[in-house]
C-alpha cells in the first residue's frame, strides 16, 4: 500500500480572503512546516481563525494560492482541527472517538481498542460511559483532541483551545499539545494567552488586520521583536 | 345538550363494552392501530430523509418547496383522501394494484397525510443540528450521505417527538380513511369512521367506547415514547 503523500508543507502564496467588501486577510505569505508548534497571535478579529481553515482546506482564499505538500488540494484526512467551543455530538465520550476513527477509516474491529488508548492519552477513561455533553468545559476539549488524534494527523490545528478554561485545564491541555508536538505531529495554535505562546510556540505569527507583521522563531520573537506590533503585543499593551 | 352528555359519561354501557374486551371494538382497535403506526412507519422511511436531505442540500427553488412542504403540513385530510382515491380507483394510474377499500390503500393515503408534516418538522430539526455540527462534520470530512445518517441519529429524541406528531395526525383523522377504506364493517372500519357512523346511527355507547380506547391509546403511545426519550436523553446526553 503506498503510504499517504505528506500535507506538509502548507505554503501560503500571497493569500487574500475577502468577505462582502471586507478584507479578512491581505496579501499572506506563509510557510508551516515540520517541527516544533506554530503560534498564531493577535487581537480578535486579526484573521486567525480564517488561516486556520485555510489551513484545513475549509475555506478558500479569494486571491492567492494555498498547498499541500506541493499540491493545490487536500482530502483532509490527515488533517485535524479543534475549535474554541468544540460541539460534542450527542453520545457517549467512548462513542464520540469510535464515530472519529470511523470517519477516520479505522475498521470496525480496531475502533475499540484504539478509542480506549486515546481516552487514556487526554485522561478521560474514566468518563468513557458518560454523555459527551455532560463533560465539564476542560473535559470536552481534551475529548475534541481525542477525536481530533483518531485521524491520525500529520498536522492538528487548534483554535484557541484553552480560551475558555481554568489554569488546571488549561496545563492539561498543552501537556497533551506538548505530547503530540513531541510525536512529530505539526501543530498550528492559534491563542491570546502570550504566556501560552512562550510556553508552546517554536515559532510565533503575529496576525493585526490580517497581515502577518511578524514571523519569527519564538525566542527571537519575545526577546527582540522587529516591529511596533510585535513589541507592543510582547509589553502587553493592548494591539487593536 | 349538557343533560344528554351527562347521560353519556355515566353510561355504563361505554366502559363495559372498553373493559368487558368487545370482540367487535378490539377489532376496530387492532386494525386502526396496524393501518396508523403501518402509515407512520411508511411515512418515516420517505420523509425522515427527505427531510434531511432538504435541510443539507442546496439547489435553485429550495425555498419554495420549502414554503411548500410546510403549507402541506395543514393538507385537509378529504383532499388528500380525494387524490389517494383517484391514484388508486379502477381507472387511476395505481388501480391495477386492486387496492381501493382496503386496509392497505388506508396505510398509503395516512402516509400521504402525514410526509409533509414528519418531512417539514424534520427539515427544521435537522437544520438547526446542522448549523451546530457544521464546522465539526466538515473538519471530519464526513460525505454527504453518513452526515445525513449522523444528523438523524443524533437528532434522534426530537425526531421521536416529529414521529409521534404523524403518527397523532394519522390515527386521529377521518377524512382520508372514509374515503379510500369505504369504512367496511369488518373490513376497513377504524376508530374514527366507526365513531362518526356510530354517532350518526345515535349508538353513543361503542362511539364513546371507542373515544375512550383512542384518547388511551394516544396517551398510552406519547408516555411510552416519551419514556423512551427520556431515557435515551439520560445516557446520550
Amino acid at each position: 500500500m503506498r503510504a499517504p503523500a505528506s500535507e506538509l508543507p502548507i505554503l501560503f502564496e500571497e493569500v487574500c480572503v475577502a468577505a462582502r467588501d471586507m478584507r479578512i486577510l491581505s496579501d499572506v505569505t506563509l510557510a508551516l512546516g515540520a517541527g516544533a508548534p506554530t503560534v498564531l497571535i493577535g487581537p480578535n478579529g486579526a484573521g486567525k481563525t480564517t488561516l486556520l481553515r485555510l489551513a484545513m482546506g475549509l475555506a478558500a482564499p479569494s486571491a492567492g494560492r494555498v498547498t499541500w505538500g506541493g499540491r493545490d488540494r487536500t482530502d483532509g484526512r490527515r488533517l485535524g482541527m479543534v475549535s474554541q467551543r468544540p460541539v460534542m455530538l450527542r453520545r457517549s465520550t467512548f462513542a464520540n472517538v469510535t464515530y472519529a476513527l470511523a470517519t477516520a477509516g479505522i475498521a470496525w474491529g480496531r475502533r475499540s481498542e484504539r478509542a480506549r488508548q486515546l481516552l487514556a492519552q487526554a485522561s478521560l477513561s474514566n468518563q468513557a460511559g458518560r454523555p459527551a455533553r455532560r463533560l465539564s468545559g476542560g473535559e470536552q476539549q481534551r475529548l475534541a483532541l481525542a477525536r481530533a488524534l483518531a485521524r491520525d494527523p500529520e498536522v492538528l490545528c487548534l483554535d484557541e483551545p484553552t480560551a475558555s478554561l481554568d489554569p488546571a485545564n488549561t496545563k492539561a491541555v498543552e501537556e497533551i499539545v506538548l505530547a503530540v508536538a513531541a510525536r512529530g505531529i505539526k501543530v498550528v495554535m492559534a491563542t491570546h494567552d502570550l504566556g501560552q505562546a512562550r510556553r508552546l510556540a517554536g515559532d510565533v505569527v503575529l496576525l493585526v488586520g490580517g497581515r502577518i507583521r511578524e514571523h519569527a522563531p519564538a525566542q527571537q520573537f519575545f526577546s527582540s521583536p522587529a516591529t511596533p506590533e510585535a513589541a507592543a503585543f510582547v509589553r502587553g499593551d493592548l494591539v487593536i | 345538550m349538557t343533560r344528554s352528555l351527562v347521560n353519556i359519561v355515566q353510561d355504563p354501557s361505554a366502559l363495559g363494552l372498553v373493559l368487558g374486551g368487545d370482540t367487535a371494538l378490539y377489532a376496530i382497535v387492532r386494525l386502526s392501530l396496524v393501518v396508523s403506526l403501518s402509515a407512520a412507519a411508511l411515512a418515516a422511511l420517505i420523509a425522515l430523509p427527505l427531510g434531511a436531505y432538504f435541510a443539507l442540500v442546496q439547489f435553485p427553488g429550495r425555498g419554495f418547496v420549502i414554503v411548500v412542504l410546510n403549507a402541506f403540513m395543514g393538507l385537509p385530510p378529504v383532499v388528500v383522501g380525494l387524490a389517494a382515491y383517484l391514484l388508486l380507483s379502477r381507472s387511476g394510474p395505481l388501480g391495477f394494484l386492486g387496492l381501493l377499500f382496503t386496509p392497505r390503500a388506508m396505510i398509503l393515503a395516512q402516509a400521504l397525510l402525514v410526509i409533509p408534516i414528519i418531512a417539514a418538522l424534520t427539515r427544521q430539526t435537522i437544520e438547526d443540528l446542522w448549523l451546530e455540527y457544521r464546522d465539526e462534520l466538515t473538519a471530519m470530512r464526513v460525505g454527504p450521505l453518513p452526515r445525513i445518517a449522523t444528523l438523524i441519529w443524533d437528532a434522534r429524541f426530537s425526531l421521536v417527538t416529529v414521529l409521534l406528531a404523524g403518527f397523532g395526525r394519522a390515527a386521529a383523522e377521518v377524512g382520508t380513511v372514509m374515503i379510500v377504506g369505504g369504512n367496511i364493517d369488518g373490513f376497513t372500519r377504524t376508530m374514527t369512521t366507526a365513531i362518526a357512523l356510530e354517532t350518526s346511527k345515535g349508538d353513543l355507547a361503542l362511539a364513546m367506547g371507542l373515544g375512550i380506547v383512542l384518547v388511551a391509546l394516544i396517551i398510552v403511545v406519547n408516555a411510552v415514547a416519551w419514556s423512551i426519550r427520556r431515557a435515551g436523553e439520560l445516557r446520550a446526553g
